[in-house]
Formats: structure tokens, C-alpha cells, sequence
């Protein structure tokens, strides 16, 4: 295992205050102290701003030439409060994973920021930056690969110790891993065993014991249930919620599957092409969407009832996705959409409470990137 | 839409030897496979029938041996490590286990074919679609390569491929996820099987994908008249496109009935346990229902009924006799077709 301080090193170039000078380290005792201190339930913990992610593409093998890039999150804003879930939906490469593996910093952001309690984390460097990883931590997809084959659950749950040793002191550690154990669901004699002794869902409570294993205050959840049999995904759900109001813990939650999602979250982004779509509760959302993607994308939702599906009205779009390396001008969706016109090809739109809506009280009045943003059940439509 | 008609006019050998029965029927299907662990009992005794033009959804978790069942079928097993100790799978009454190689062979592609999962690692990397798609008009009928290329165009324009004729000779890595299944489903239907086996066929799919693709096999079953097994976890799907469903869990067939009466008045306390564990919008902010324990390990069922460690409703009887497919009733006796259950306990669950 590496020592903590090459753990934390930072790219050359990004290191933005000279630890040598005595403000320097003033300047980063501050940064800690505000990671370090408790947010009050409800007000904001993350706020992400105009985020962007873009991948060169490139040409050439001794001279690598840029000829374009993938914009894979191309300017992204929310907010996470404390205490809540916020859901993130989409189709596979609206860019959901790659925002989480900004938030997580395993990602250099090509713009824009992500202020936690106030700080830029895209900035931040040394031991503020260390103090932020422990405070952000995250439950995989796929409980199969996530996992070290030749590591025994002990040593997998208890990994984050060696990186953060202040949280559980040497002796303690044990103790401390079968203690999670305990709190996910399984057998704290399992600690010796090794990943492949178990099932799926066992091995997605063994990810998420490592995740809590730091205290952590936010946990990024990047389709944890997907890979999971129907009946055990239920359990994974529960465990999920309880730990939530256990630890007060803030959720960002990226799925698919959109029950799930509506059951879990607070609030849900709905995210396209590198961009969010709608976002706003729950309710807002599944009941009231605005935005034509949010509403094809709810009516493709095959619902458990035999007898709706004589009377729903569903919205089939037409095509793929098109390429995120060249994205389609103005509205990302009018490729697909029933109801671009020509204004769409031309002005972007932008996520605001739509213009017709505002100052109403009504539940359509909630952030929609659409130029024709109006409202349509589409969920209970008969 | 000219190319269907074009196609359809022509005379299919679907009128040999309809007699009226089901299209196919299992009947007391066992498969089982031989490892250095044990033997892994993956299908114990498995009955259903598909009837033309009707949609059967088998419906279970992974290790239910749905899949297995669909193989078997198929025969595209690999024997060894598999082995059918036991049972019939009769297509049009013929029982296909007893069969010739030959014969085997005859049937597969033409009369009965399959659809999988992920596209991706079905289709050949290193061979064009066209290629692809050719082969079955190759191989089955004798055509030329040029004619085969030109029915693989017409195919690829009937799962509404945007541009077929100019994306004949491209590569699976060219296309995406949707459009791969689309191949995969041109390709089944290619021979205007009789019956089609659609295993998980959405599952890689996001959901505006799987909304196309489920429309256009349930469009081109109901043209061509024919059956199709869909074998899938999905419960909104299943309620969207199904006739009936069979529901299996460890290897076995737990419940049986029509759609719709599944889906109102469960027989069998899985079933019940499946449909609850859903997410409901009047449930939001309290537990989900969650079926406790973990699937059975295959090596070792549990005596009795395999669901018993987690059954709510286990009684001691369960933990010795295995249930039986039984018949299910009204309260007053009356028959509801269509419907069994393997459930000692199945009169108290519908109606308690």
C-alpha cells in the first residue's frame, strides 16, 4: 500500500498555493476547516456549476493531434442538499457516470466547479483536497469487478483506513470493519472471506460497507442496483434508505431504472447528451414533466399492469442518441424531438423555470432546458 | 412497408402438419449438469406450451433455469457438461429429443429460432451483417451470395434499419445497441421461423431502445402469425407484451397463468413476493417489500419446496413435500383457465 502522502499527490500543473510559504499552509488550514465543519440539514453540500467534461479525440501516433473532442458533460448545474437523494437519469452515454466520476475527482473537470461547503474541490490540493475524498465516497455498478478477488472482505472494508488512518486507529480496525459488517447486514465472522464466497447482492452490501467505512457525508451511487436479481434489489434498496437516515447521509443516486429512482430520490435530474434536461422533486418530475425527453422517456417505462397497456399513450422516439463528439446546434434533443422547430436548431435553451409557468404555483414550474416546455402526464395518461 | 407484402406473398411451409395442438409443448423437462462440485439440477421437471401466434413469458431470477429451458429447446446445449435425464419437447407434436442431428438441424434457424441477449458478443466481430444475415439463406436454402445479399437487405429494411443498403457490409462494432438487437432480431426471423425464443432481448437496451424493440417483435409476431418465448426478469415488460406467463424459480415451474390474472391475484406466494417488491407510487417513503434469503444454490435445493427458507407462509409440510403444478379454482370450485400453481398453500394466497 502507498504511503497516504504519495496517495494524495496532484497533477503537475494544478497545484495552485505554494506550501512553502507560511500562508500557504494558513490558506489550507482554512480549507480544512471548512470541509471539516457539519452542514445543517436542508441547506446545499455540493453545488455544482456549469461542469464540462470534454475527451480529446486524436489523430496521428508519434504527433497526436486534437481533432475534436467528446463532450461528454458539457456544462452541468445542481444542487445537493444535506440529507437528500437526488436521482440522475438517462440513457447509457447522456454522460450520468462521468459526472460522478467528477464529483469523486477522479476526473480532471475541463471547466467549471464543484463547490463542497463552499469549496472548489476542483482546486483544491494537499490535505483539504484529502479531507474532501473522505467525505465523498462511492458504491459501484457492477459488485463482480468492484471488488479485489484476491482480498479478503477485512482487507477490502478496511483499505480506506490505511489512506485515512485519524478515522480508526491501528488496533481498532478490526473491530471497526465487522462493526460495518454488522451495519450492511452480514455476518461480521465473514471477514475473513473472499469476494468470491458470496452473491451479488452480499458483494453490493461489501461495497457499500467500504463506502461508509470513512464516515463519509455524500455517497455517489452509480447504478448500484442494476446488476441485481429483481427480489434482491429490494433488500439493497432498504439497506440503502435505513443507512441514510442512520448516518444522515446525502445520496446521489444514478440509474436507469426509473422506479427505483422515483422511489429513492428526493429530487431527479433527467440528463441528455451532456446535459440536464429537467430537474426538480420527485413529483415535479414523474407527474408534471415538461421537457419532451423527461416525457418519452417516462412513457417508454414498461409498467407492471396488464391492464394499462391497452390505454396508455406511449412516445416512441425514432434513432439513437446522436454522437456526443458532434453534438446537434441548439437544443441537443430537437434531432429526435416531435416538436423542434426551426428556434431550436438555433438558440440553445437554457435550464430555467419555463416563462409561462413561472411565478405560478403550479408543479410544472420547475427547471425545464426547453423552448416549448409544456405540461403532459404521461405516467397516468388513460 | 412494400417489401413486407413483397415477402409475405411468399408461400411459407408453415401448413405442414397443423393438426390443431400446441406449436410446442414441454413436457416434464429435467436438465442437469455434470461438475467437479456435483451435479447442478438446473431444470427439474419443467411443462409449458406455446401456441401459434401467442406470447409465452417465462419470468424468473438468474439461476431459474429459464434459460436453460430455452436451450434445451434449441438444443444447443453443450452436452456434456448438460444432460436431459428426462422429459419430451415436441414441436408440432414430434418430440425433437429423439430426434436425428439432422433433423435437428433442419428445424433450428428454420422452424424454431432464437434471439440473445447481447448482441454484441452474438454477432461475429470479424464478419460483415450482410454476411451474416446471408448466411441463413446460404445455408438453409441454397441461394447465391448475390441473392443472399440482396434478402439481407430487404430484411435489415423490415427491422426499419435507417439506410440498409448502404449499411449492408458494415461491422457489429458500427452499429449501436438497438440496432445490433434489430440484426439480431432480422436475423431470427430471416426464415419466417414458426417460433421464436427471445431470450432477455431487451435487458442491454436503455428504455427508449427497448420500447422500439419490443414494438417491432410484437409487430412482426403478429404479421407472421407466430409464437415467441420471451424469457426475461422484467415484469413491466412482461405486462406490456405477454399472453401468458410461467414463473420459475429454482429450476421449476412455481406458477402458471394469463396476464392479466397474474398480475391481480398472485397463486403463489414468489409471485406475490415479485410483484410486491416493485416500487409503487403509493408506497414512496416506506420499505420496499423485499423476499428475504437469496436464491437457492443449484448444487443443494432445499428439500420440500425450494422456496420454503423464504416463504412467509412455510409450514412444515413444505419443508418435506415438494408441491405439486396443481389446477388452481375459485373459492366456490369453479376452473380459471390457464392458471396452476406449485404451492401447498396456493387456495390461502389467491383468495386470503
Amino acid at each position: 500500500m502507498a504511503e497516504p502522502s504519495k496517495k494524495d499527490e496532484q497533477p503537475v500543473g494544478k497545484v495552485n498555493v505554494s506550501k512553502a510559504d507560511g500562508a500557504g499552509a494558513r490558506l489550507e488550514d482554512e480549507e480544512v476547516a471548512a470541509i471539516e465543519k457539519p452542514v445543517q440539514r436542508g441547506e446545499p453540500i455540493l453545488q455544482v456549476r456549469d461542469l464540462k467534461k470534454h475527451f480529446p479525440l486524436t489523430q496521428g501516433i508519434l504527433f497526436k493531434k486534437q481533432i475534436g473532442a467528446v463532450k461528454a458533460v458539457d456544462g452541468v448545474s445542481f444542487d445537493l442538499y444535506q440529507g437528500e437523494t437526488l436521482g440522475i437519469v438517462g440513457e447509457s452515454g447522456c454522460g450520468k457516470s462521468t459526472v460522478a466520476k467528477l464529483l469523486m475527482n477522479l476526473e480532471q473537470a475541463t471547466a467549471g466547479h464543484i463547490f463542497y461547503k463552499g469549496q472548489d474541490i476542483t482546486k483544491l490540493s494537499g490535505r483539504a483536497l484529502k479531507a474532501v475524498r473522505r467525505n465523498i465516497q462511492m458504491v459501484f455498478q457492477d459488485p463482480y469487478t468492484s471488488l479485489n478477488p484476491r482480498m479478503t472482505v477485512g482487507d477490502i472494508i478496511g483499505e480506506p483506513f490505511d489512506i485515512h488512518p485519524e478515522v480508526a486507529p491501528k488496533g481498532d480496525r478490526r473491530r471497526r470493519v465487522q462493526e460495518l459488517l454488522d451495519v450492511v447486514g452480514l455476518n461480521p465472522e465473514y471477514i475473513n472471506r473472499y469476494p468470491h464466497q458470496f452473491s451479488g447482492g452480499q458483494r453490493q452490501r461489501i461495497g457499500i460497507a467500504r463506502g461508509l467505512a470513512l464516515n463519509p457525508e455524500i455517497i455517489i451511487c452509480d447504478e448500484p442496483v442494476s446488476a441485481l436479481d429483481v427480489s434482491v434489489q429490494a433488500q439493497v434498496v432498504n439497506l440503502m434508505e435505513r443507512l441514510q437516515d442512520e448516518f444522515n447521509l446525502s445520496y446521489i443516486f444514478i440509474a436507469h431504472d426509473l422506479s427505483i429512482v422515483r422511489h429513492i430520490s428526493d429530487r431527479v435530474g433527467v440528463m441528455y447528451l451532456g446535459q440536464m434536461a429537467e430537474i426538480g422533486t420527485d413529483e415535479e418530475i414523474y407527474d408534471h414533466p415538461t421537457h419532451p425527453y423527461t416525457q418519452a422517456l417516462l412513457s417508454a417505462v414498461p409498467v407492471p399492469d396488464p391492464d394499462a397497456r391497452e390505454h396508455r399513450e406511449r412516445i416512441i422516439l425514432t434513432g439513437d442518441v446522436p454522437s456526443p463528439a458532434n453534438p446537434p446546434s441548439g437544443c441537443r434533443f430537437r434531432t429526435r424531438c416531435w416538436k423542434a422547430q426551426e428556434k431550436c436548431a438555433t438558440e440553445v435553451p437554457v435550464l430555467a423555470v419555463p416563462e409561462r409557468f413561472k411565478g405560478t404555483d403550479s408543479p410544472a414550474a420547475h427547471e425545464s432546458a426547453c423552448h416549448f416546455a409544456e405540461e403532459k402526464d404521461v405516467v397516468h395518461a388513460a | 412497408m412494400t417489401t413486407i407484402q413483397k415477402v409475405s406473398a411468399v408461400p411459407s411451409p408453415r401448413d405442414a402438419g397443423e393438426d390443431g395442438g400446441p406449436l410446442l409443448e414441454v413436457r416434464d423437462l429435467h436438465v442437469e449438469f455434470h461438475t467437479r462440485d456435483g451435479v447442478v439440477k438446473a431444470v427439474n421437471g419443467v411443462n409449458y406450451s406455446v401456441n401459434a401466434g401467442e406470447t409465452l413469458a417465462v419470468l424468473g431470477e438468474s439461476g431459474s433455469g429459464k434459460s436453460v429451458t430455452a436451450q434445451a429447446i434449441m438444443g444447443i446445449l453443450d452436452m456434456p457438461p448438460a444432460k436431459i435425464p428426462q422429459g419430451e419437447i415436441r414441436f408440432r407434436g414430434q418430440d425433437m429429443l429423439t430426434m436425428s442431428a439432422e433433423e435437428r438441424r433442419k428445424i433450428r434457424g428454420r422452424r424454431i429460432s432464437m434471439i440473445f441477449q447481447d448482441a454484441l458478443s452474438s454477432l461475429n466481430p470479424v464478419l460483415s451483417v450482410g454476411y451474416q444475415l446471408g448466411e441463413m439463406f446460404r445455408v438453409h436454402q441454397g441461394l447465391s451470395k448475390k441473392e443472399a445479399k440482396t434478402r439481407a437487405v430487404e430484411l435489415m429494411d423490415r427491422v426499419k434499419i435507417p439506410a440498409a443498403k448502404a449499411r449492408v457490409d458494415d461491422y457489429p462494432h458500427q452499429f449501436s445497441g438497438g440496432m445490433r438487437q434489430r440484426i439480431m432480431i432480422a436475423m431470427a426471423l430471416a426464415l419466417e421461423p414458426d417460433l421464436i425464443i427471445a431470450d432477455e432481448p431487451t435487458t442491454a437496451l436503455d428504455v427508449t431502445v427497448q420500447a422500439q424493440v419490443m414494438d417491432l417483435l410484437a409487430e412482426l409476431q403478429r404479421e407472421y402469425n407466430m409464437g415467441l418465448i420471451l424469457i426475461t426478469h422484467d415484469l413491466g415488460v412482461v405486462a406490456d407484451v405477454a399472453d401468458k406467463i410461467a414463473v420459475m424459480y429454482a429450476g421449476r415451474i412455481v406458477e402458471q397463468a394469463p396476464v392479466h390474472d397474474l398480475y391481480k391475484r398472485p397463486a403463489h406466494p414468489y409471485t406475490r413476493g415479485l410483484l410486491d417488491s416493485i416500487p409503487r407510487l403509493d408506497h414512496k417513503g416506506q420499505e420496499l417489500f423485499a423476499i428475504k434469503g437469496l436464491p437457492p444454490n443449484l448444487l443443494r435445493i432445499p428439500s420440500g419446496c425450494a422456496f420454503n427458507p423464504r416463504c412467509p407462509k412455510a409450514q412444515d409440510i413444505c419443508r418435506t413435500q415438494i408441491p405439486e403444478l396443481e389446477p388452481v379454482t375459485e373459492r366456490d370450485g369453479s376452473e380459471l383457465p390457464g392458471r396452476a400453481a406449485a404451492c401447498h398453500f396456493w387456495k390461502e394466497t389467491i383468495h386470503g
